[in-house]
């Protein structure tokens, strides 16, 4: 008993402890949660695969720390992400912005749908045409006769 | 044999495009800077030598002069430091070191290890003044107008390829 008790109380510990190293973090649970929306839909520019959320690299964790400020200090969502924008450029956004040098990713994979649609339609068009029931000729009908008799003969 | 040209042309579409990916020289890790033709930030620093002066990119206003962001942390920069020491001996343009999210005393033993080609040290501790640049991987480096305009900045070590082909044409450019 006396072991398992202390094994508890142990436990207890230690979950405080954790709960004390994590504070910093969720000081501010509202700037938080704006800080991961602003962030989770940008690049971390060192580990380039993983959002700015996410990430464990040491300038991800300083961006953080900025935004988490900037929020504090009242700016906008806006704000922000110009900020973001004008020292790392629109690479940094996850969703870039339209324009003339991004229509071909906005609406290139509607193109690519649209080929794929036409060349469906064209194929499936030229098969239905092979497809038709044809009348068969004259000639046609009489060597069908005589296969079919050959076939009933050799059985 | 019609039906062969179709994938065959696709095929050659893909290689085409991996070999854009593989063309020598192209780093997916580079980001073209926003900060190109726009004016250098602003900053007032304490100098890595003495805690006690200051260093503001507006003293330079009217020179042509390269930014240097470095750090004892970063281990390109070593590969770069050779290089850097030859372009300030040649006397081309003043070289600045901006020490980026470092210990001073760290900076200092690092100097003192693999050479000093700056005319001084802005020392940035906590990286607020990198973060300005759009620093995102140390070592880079910023070719710096007359008037205070970022006209360059190299993503990486400073290579005598960069100097020769990039660096060096632009401050001749710049200086004229």
């Amino acid at each position: 008993m006396k072991t398992v008790m202390a094994l508890l109380f142990a436990l207890l510990a230690s979950g405080t402890l954790l709960a004390r190293e994590a504070a910093p973090l969720a000081a501010d649970v509202a700037v938080e949660k704006r800080m991961v929306a602003i962030t989770s839909v940008m690049r971390c520019l060192v580990c380039q695969n993983e959002s700015l959320a996410a990430s464990q690299a040491d300038l991800a964790v300083d961006l953080r720390r900025e935004i988490r400020e900037m929020i504090k200090q009242g700016k906008t969502d806006k704000q922000i992400r110009d900020f973001m924008v004008n020292r790392y450029g629109d690479f940094v956004l996850y969703r870039p912005p339209m324009m003339a040098s991004t229509y071909l990713l906005w609406f290139g994979p509607f193109l690519l749908l649209a080929f794929g649609l036409a060349g469906l339609v064209v194929y499936l068009r030229r098969r239905g045409a092979q497809l038709e029931e044809k009348d068969l000729s004259a000639a046609e009908i009489r060597r069908a006769e005589e296969l079919l008799r050959q076939q009933e003969a050799g059985r | 044999m019609r039906r062969f040209l179709i994938p065959l042309g696709l095929f050659v579409v893909l290689v085409g495009f991996l070999a854009w990916g593989l063309k020598p020289g192209y780093d997916p890790h580079e980001v073209p800077s926003p900060l190109i033709n726009k004016p250098a930030p602003n900053f007032d620093l304490t100098q890595l030598a003495d805690p006690k002066l200051k260093f503001s990119p507006q003293e330079m206003r009217g020179r042509v002069w390269l930014l240097n962001v470095w750090a004892s942390w970063c281990v390109s920069c070593r590969e770069e430091a050779p290089v850097l020491m030859r372009f300030a001996q040649s006397g081309a343009a003043p070289l600045y070191g901006l020490d980026y999210k470092d210990k001073r005393d760290d900076a200092q033993a690092w100097l003192a290890r693999f050479g000093n080609p700056y005319v001084l040290n802005a020392f940035d501790g906590d990286g607020r003044v990198g973060i300005n640049y759009g620093v995102y991987g140390v070592p880079e480096t910023y070719v710096i107008d007359k008037a205070g305009i970022i006209r360059y900045k190299q993503i990486g070590p400073v290579t005598d390829a960069a100097l020769r082909d990039k660096i060096l044409p632009l401050l001749k450019e710049l200086n004229q």
